[in-house]
């Protein structure tokens, strides 16, 4: 790679989080900034470019004019990441998708649906290759920069597949099961160092699934602890509507 | 006079979410002159359908990083109004307290790298680096201070972890919060300090308009309202938050993917501006002192202020945090369970002023605590129709000048907003009421 590549951030559908979490990077980011050619920055800069080196896409692909620019950026760039949950699972955005599409556009724009064109959501690799994926809700900032770090070094990235109870486990918290509560961590890809049930809360799958994942199993811990069979596929779907997709069984 | 401009701004840089500016001028008259939103619709109501209530908040979060904690908060007073729920005051400051470290959060990210560069003439904050690179890395310490409020009290600041309905799912150690206030003391305040004077150096740059229109925020007997209060507009005083609808009335417009929204006039504005024309006798001392300094008179009617009274905000927010931590540290943290237990199933409506105004959330449960009907009012949603009236009064007073100027003189009007394009987009609602006026 030459000594100051190209890179561009390019954002879709979704909540701007990701993005708005680089700038947490602080001293790291004008660390990084010294060494790459920052050309595509919508969010905080004027300027654009004709081709990248790498470009990281956030937010997931929900209309047609997605579909349009996502084509010609992956023309345009060597590398391409996709950067947190909606773009490398389709995320939150995906969960519209097990409602008609119809019914969806009427309760919110009522009878003036028409004028708005959507589709599903769809993460970025059901439309173009994805060179590597970066995950979570929002993204993991030290994840972001060993991916940046090791792209820069032209070396391939380690992307985590262990399950979060691993990490969580590690850490040696309390279980949430034995505190009452139900938690997706036996099924969900680790790599966010178990936050959430360390702060106490349950998790919800953010990072995407294992890539072996036993849903019967989570489903039934799920139902062994007190959640209907109904319940517990909604909680399973939440970040994982796309993967999990209707023809998979777990909706009905 | 007799001038053609036609002004087609695409993708407008530097906000948050998408947004073109449209201006056509033809023989000197104003054909078209209006901020479209192309921002792609996410139906966040729809996907609230059928939710159960512990994950409203988690799934309402994702509307927008950077008002995660506003949709949260919002979410869960909606929520706990429905089933009843009480909280305890201590779960009270500590949200008070979150909310004071995301408004200095998205203020500051505003006024240094969203707002600044125009003021310094750089097409970016990155460019500032080269020129005024004192000035980032103090944007970035203040984010950064602003940032650690959300990761002690919440777990993390984008997508907060730990409020839950009825409380905290974990609770700051007293070490934490002695960490966190000294840090607020030792480098918030010089820094806070030091940000009044920088931007005390442009207002020469600050254009010099006024248009007044209807001031809308809350307002609270006892505090600079921002957890809670009563609706207020500077027409026509006060109401109950279960009013919203009225003082929100929503319509579909061509150019925009978000609904605009109306109360007794044409337009009416929300955020840092109509709270403080609204409420600014109850700013705390500090942030009235830099008010001074910026020169934002008691009733500004200069939309293009909005980010001077961000500023100011921001002051009076780091000192309202310090105040709450101190409270917190004397009382000492009492360990507590989130109250879960619904003690009613209905309607609830939370509305909270988050940094760019007013926010509302109203949710309907059934009997299983899942969710039957959802509905959000996000502030940008609120602003569109004021920020297409500014744009039509600003237009024809600057038509002598280059285009250049009009385009960055629309562009540093529609930033001074602070819109936030991705939220607005949800500013949907079920019902209708009426059809969409002329373009
Ligand atoms: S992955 Fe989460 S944080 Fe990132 S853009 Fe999507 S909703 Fe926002
Ligand atoms: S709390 Fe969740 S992530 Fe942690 S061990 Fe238990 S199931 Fe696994
Ligand atoms: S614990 Fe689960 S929900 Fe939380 S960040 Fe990790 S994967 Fe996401």
């Amino acid at each position: 790679m030459r000594s100051r590549p190209k890179v561009a951030f390019f954002d879709f559908t979704g909540c701007e989080g990701c993005q708005l979490n680089k700038l947490n990077l602080e001293d790291h980011l004008l660390d990084i900034l010294e060494q790459v050619d920052l050309v595509e920055f919508r969010e905080a800069m004027d300027e654009t470019a004709e081709s990248y080196d790498i470009a990281f896409i956030e937010g997931s692909l929900s209309t047609p004019s997605c579909i349009e620019r996502i084509h010609d950026i992956r023309r345009r760039t060597r590398i391409l990441v996709a950067l947190g949950a909606c773009a490398a699972t389709g995320g939150i955005n995906a969960l519209k998708n097990i409602h008609p599409i119809d019914d969806v556009r009427e309760t919110v724009y009522g009878s003036e649906k028409y004028r708005f064109p959507t589709l599903p959501a769809l993460p970025v690799s059901a439309v173009v290759q994805v060179d590597y994926e970066i995950n979570g809700c929002p993204m993991s900032l030290p994840e972001f920069l060993n991916v940046f770090k090791a792209l820069l070094m032209n070396k391939t990235p380690d992307i985590p597949d262990a399950a979060v109870c691993v990490e969580c486990k590690l850490r040696e918290n309390e279980c949430l099961y034995d505190r009452g509560m139900v938690c997706l961590g036996p099924i969900t890809r680790g790599g966010c160092e178990a936050i959430c049930p360390s702060f106490g809360q349950f998790c919800t799958g953010c990072r995407g699934l294992v890539s072996d994942p036993n849903r019967q199993a989570m489903l039934d811990i799920l139902t062994d602890h007190g959640l209907s069979l109904n319940d517990a596929k909604k909680r399973l779907l939440l970040f994982n509507s796309h993967s999990l997709n209707p023809s998979s069984g777990l909706t009905h | 006079m007799s001038r053609n401009l036609h002004l087609n701004i695409k993708h407008l840089t530097r906000v948050e979410g998408h947004g073109n500016i449209v201006v056509n001028v033809t023989d000197g008259r104003l054909e078209r002159c209006e901020l479209e939103i192309v921002e792609p619709p996410r139906f966040f109501e729809a996907l609230l359908k059928g939710r159960h209530f512990q994950e409203a908040a988690i799934i309402t979060s994702r509307i927008c990083g950077i008002c995660s904690l506003g949709h949260q908060i919002t979410s869960l007073k909606a929520t706990e109004a429905a089933l009843g729920l009480e909280i305890s005051e201590q779960t009270r400051l500590l949200r008070q307290l979150l909310i004071d470290g995301a408004t200095i959060q998205s203020h500051i990210l505003h006024a240094y790298f969203l707002a600044a560069p125009d003021f310094f003439g750089k097409p970016n904050a990155f460019k500032l680096l080269t020129t005024h690179k004192d000035v980032v890395l103090r944007a970035l310490r203040l984010k950064r201070l602003a940032n650690d409020i959300g990761d002690i009290v919440s777990g993390r600041a984008v997508h907060p972890i730990t409020p839950v309905p009825g409380g905290f799912t974990r609770l700051p150690t007293e070490t934490e919060l002695n960490a966190l206030l000294k840090k607020l003391i030792e480098t918030g305040r010089p820094d806070m300090q030091a940000t009044v004077d920088t931007f005390s150096t442009v207002l020469d740059d600050i254009p010099d308009f006024t248009r007044e229109t209807e001031y809308i925020s809350l307002k609270n007997a006892d505090t600079y309202a921002f957890y809670d209060g009563d609706l207020f507009s500077s027409d026509t005083g006060s109401a109950t938050v279960d009013q919203y609808r009225d003082w929100t009335r929503e319509f579909v417009v061509p150019h925009s993917t978000s609904k605009h929204c109306r109360h007794t006039r044409d337009s009416f504005m929300v955020g840092a501006l109509a709270r403080w024309n609204n409420n600014h006798e109850q700013m705390l001392p500090a942030a009235r002192e830099a008010a001074q300094t910026l020169g934002l008179k008691s009733s500004c009617h200069n939309p293009y202020m909005n980010t001077v009274a961000q500023v100011v905000e921001s002051d009076h927010c780091l000192e309202e945090a310090i105040a709450i931590i101190d409270l917190l540290l004397t009382r000492g943290l009492k360990p507590e369970k989130p109250n879960q237990q619904p003690t009613r199933y209905g309607r609830g409506i939370g509305a909270t002023e988050v940094p760019r105004g007013l926010l509302y959330h109203d949710y309907t449960y059934n009997r299983q605590g899942n969710i039957v009907a959802a509905n959000c009012v996000i502030p940008t949603g609120q602003n569109l129709a004021n920020i297409d009236a500014d744009m039509k009064k600003r237009v024809p007073e600057i038509l002598d000048q280059p285009r250049e100027t009009i385009q960055k003189e629309l562009e540093m009007l529609v930033r001074a907003y602070d819109p936030c394009i991705s939220c607005s987009v949800h500013a949907i609602q079920v019902t209708f009421t009426g059809g969409a006026p002329p373009a």
